[in-house]
């Protein structure tokens, strides 16, 4: 046993005795720890790892066999996973609610709520999260295993008169709804901003217009063809999230991937990173109406698709990731075609941010605006670059390695003000990172097999995770005894990081608000699924 | 100011030549399956790869339904008998009962399309493509498309997503919004049979479930020349007969 979980299990014994069963697990779940409690002593105990053991909270997965399992997720640098689980029978839906301590659980338990209909006792404000209560019946409940997904459901009449549970009544107040079809080619979310005078005071998002139900339309169906779906979550971070649940099943099945496949992996994984990131500086650029540099970003954003395309055939890495490898080998002559096609781009990137550095119309609308603390962003669990440019460190590919990142040198730049600018300067510096990863990589490939001979699946469970563009991706999934797939669930960075963008759209000007949202680079069909 | 100036000008013009000419950059397309003559064995057996049911086996060998396809690549890779393979773009069709539906959109609009896009359920591929058509590689506005934020300057509501529950009221609404003469074209194969995520309770199975659709632009999702070819279709232009989008070869530097 590592010593830093010999010191906590000492401590649990210290203060909790018997209560809580406390084993290791290194086999195929991938787990390195595993807590077992009762439901009353939930809130207490993940307060603790989370307040007092400095561990980040990942998230909630809920299962329901024959009874309800619940397994909260944590995890920090050098001890691995850990995983709380507490049981309920089936008859009883109710548990306390940990999301008065554990914050970051907050928007956890209301989805819980809503798909399975749990309820979180104490939870301040449960019900119309996933499910819009204006079109759904309220107790659908719908990822129970008693709905059946693929019949209609007799819902309500779309209620046009719909309005928000609370709004901000004052002289001079203003309500604004934004979405879900707003401005030019954007996504479904609908903004309900309240100002008065100049500065949002509340900035709320509804969500959830594009929910598939990904998680439900996954179960019964071959875990190949669940990868297609996990493509699909987001399809501008498709390959992270495909990548998670191949771990996640080459964990369970104990398919070793070849060395070559790992790398290719790597380096597609880098490939997929430094688009997005070069898109949402585009994305940037255009919400400050910088037209020039929004355009030229675009053409670096389109130059990475176009590698993309040639390298692997399609422009978003999709049909790739199968279990055990990849579905082709890409040559080492086509690998080094891109590595310099993403160089050619790296230097562009570095040109345009040294521009962008020097415009001081353009950092005006950046420096001191839509501002994240560390403190808030360890609170809201942030992930990814969101909570790296306040100051956290939050980097799977760092903290939890994966895909063999632990034997590639790179840097994880971090920033501390947690402004829009930082964020900016963090895409800047980790498109690099990965323009140098990709570089490292294709001029060593190793040579062999793509994808490992053996595919035999086993029943079981087991806990997948990418660091996708966004953040931690985690991905779990379960699968029964005739090789179908029972459960999967999907906690995504977006969710995490949506969860948090109030903190820093409220309390700065209405024109910042565009500008703010650039800045999180937020999928809303990733938080969606 | 002055260094956006120069370096504006210093970039010079980048823009396809397509409709003009095709495509000849590699990456610009994923391409599709296309229809193979196969033995019946053969035929059966990577008809049943597919998980979309894109593929069917026919006395000749396989056809396609590139409404479904997700470019799994399942039937060219890692099989004995992988089908042929369609590298262009010029997936998108005019359907047959878009012209007698309404009057015709005619030829004041063949310059000047105005385009509300309206994702309805997507995984957010489909919507980058067709931003994509605003950078100055596709810049559509040379070919006088412009994409407006609401639904009363469009003339055309171009649909990504495959139509989930929650998106059903306000794409209605959009649509009611817009004035006559109107056109719908569905882009993705999501928004055309709800492809990967095939109907459940919470997806209806393409947005002809709800909307009179006049262009389907399949692929999954289309690249940002196969959109445009749905919108050169839907302004009555007629894009190039005889030669693809992007030229062949051009995107057959990686396939299986």
């Amino acid at each position: 046993m590592p010593a830093e979980l010999q010191e906590l299990s000492h401590q649990v014994e210290a203060r909790w005795g018997g209560r809580v069963g406390l084993s290791l697990d290194n086999g195929a779940a991938g787990l390195a720890c595993r807590m077992e409690c009762r439901p009353a002593e939930l809130p207490e105990l993940c307060s603790w790892l989370f307040s007092d053991q400095d561990y980040s909270f990942g998230g909630l997965v809920v299962e329901q066999r024959s009874g309800w399992e619940l397994r909260y997720l944590f995890y920090r640098a050098r001890s691995g996973w850990l995983h709380v689980v507490a049981s309920l029978s089936s008859g009883d839906g109710r548990l306390p609610s940990i999301s008065r301590f554990v914050h970051a659980a907050d928007w956890h338990e209301r989805e819980a709520e809503d798909l399975f209909g749990l309820v979180f006792e104490g939870h301040p404000r449960l019900g119309d999260f996933v499910l819009h209560n204006d079109v759904w019946q309220e107790g659908l409940a719908p990822l129970c295993k008693t709905f059946d997904a693929s019949q209609p459901v007799k819902h309500r009449e779309p209620d046009p008169n719909w309005k928000p549970r609370r709004i901000v009544e004052e002289v001079g107040a203003f309500a604004m709804p934004v979405g879900p079809i707003y401005s030019a080619a954007s996504a479904a979310v609908f903004f309900q901003l309240e100002t008065v005078g100049e500065d949002v005071i509340r900035a709320q998002p509804r969500l959830f217009y594009t929910h598939r139900a990904l998680e439900k339309i996954a179960e019964g169906r071959r875990p190949d063809d669940v990868v297609l779906i996990a493509e699909r979550i987001s399809g501008t971070s498709a390959f992270a999230h495909s990548l998670a649940l191949c771990q996640a099943v080459e964990r369970l099945c104990q398919l070793e991937v070849p060395p070559r496949a790992a790398s290719l992996r790597v380096l597609l994984a880098e490939l997929e990173r430094m688009r997005h990131h070069a898109a949402a500086i585009a994305g940037i650029c255009e919400s400050t109406g910088l037209a020039v540099a929004a355009a030229h970003a675009a053409m670096l954003e389109e130059e990475l698709l176009r590698a993309s395309g040639a390298l692997t055939g399609h422009r978003y890495l999709f049909g790739l990731n199968r279990f055990g490898g990849l579905s082709t080998d890409l040559d080492d002559a086509a690998c080094g075609r891109a590595a310099a096609a993403t160089a050619w781009v790296a230097a562009k990137l570095a040109a345009l941010q040294g521009m962008l550095s020097k415009s001081s119309s353009f950092l005006d609308r950046l420096e001191q605006v839509g501002i994240v603390s560390s403190l808030n962003a360890r609170a809201f669990g942030l992930v990814g670059p969101i909570a790296r440019a306040a100051g956290l460190v939050r980097d799977l590919r760092k903290v939890q390695p994966y895909c063999g990142y632990d034997r590639v040198e790179f840097g994880a730049p971090r920033e501390s003000e947690g402004d829009g600018y930082a964020r900016l300067r963090l895409f800047f510096r980790e498109a690099q990172e990965s323009a140098k990863i990709i570089s490292t990589v294709a001029r060593a490939l190793p040579q062999g097999r793509f994808r490992t001979p053996e595919t035999e699946l086993r029943p079981g469970a087991a806990l997948g995770w990418a660091e996708a563009p966004g953040g931690a991706a985690l991905h779990w999934i379960r699968l029964g005894a005739e090789g179908r797939v029972e459960r999967y669930h999907v906690i995504t960075p977006s969710f995490a990081n949506w969860h948090g963008f109030r903190l820093a759209a409220e309390n700065f000007a209405f024109q910042d608000f565009p500008i703010i949202l650039a800045t999180f680079a937020l999928s809303v069909h990733e938080n969606d699924r | 100011m002055s260094q956006w100036v120069t370096k504006g000008l210093a970039t010079g013009v980048k823009a396809t030549h397509y409709p003009r000419a095709a495509e000849t950059a590699p990456g610009t397309s994923p391409g599709m399956p296309a229809a193979t003559s196969l033995p019946a064995a053969r035929a059966q057996l990577v008809a049943a790869r597919c998980p979309t049911a894109a593929l069917r086996q026919v006395p000749s060998g396989v056809e396609v339904d590139r409404r479904r396809c997700v470019h799994c690549f399942r039937c060219v890779r890692e099989t004995e008998s992988p089908v042929d393979w369609d590298a262009g773009c010029q997936w998108a069709e005019l359907l047959a009962g878009s012209e007698r539906r309404g009057r015709s959109l005619g030829r004041a609009f063949s310059r000047s399309l105005h385009i509300l896009v309206v994702d309805a359920g997507d995984c957010g591929a489909c919507l980058s493509e067709v931003r994509q058509l605003n950078n100055p590689y596709y810049n559509m506005h040379r070919l006088g498309f412009f994409l407006t934020p609401t639904p009363r300057h469009a003339d055309v509501l171009l649909v990504v997503g495959a139509l989930t529950e929650h998106m059903r009221l306000p794409l209605r609404k959009a649509y009611e919004a817009m004035p006559a003469p109107k056109r719908v074209v569905a882009v993705g194969s999501c928004a055309l049979s709800a492809a990967i995520f095939s109907p459940s309770f919470i997806c209806a199975g393409g947005v002809g479930k709800l909307l009179p659709v006049d262009v389907e632009v399949p692929g999954n999702p289309p690249p940002p020349l196969a959109i445009l070819h749905g919108l050169l279709l839907v302004a009555g232009r007629k894009p190039p007969s005889g030669t693809d989008a992007v030229r062949a070869g051009a995107n057959q530097d990686r396939l299986r």
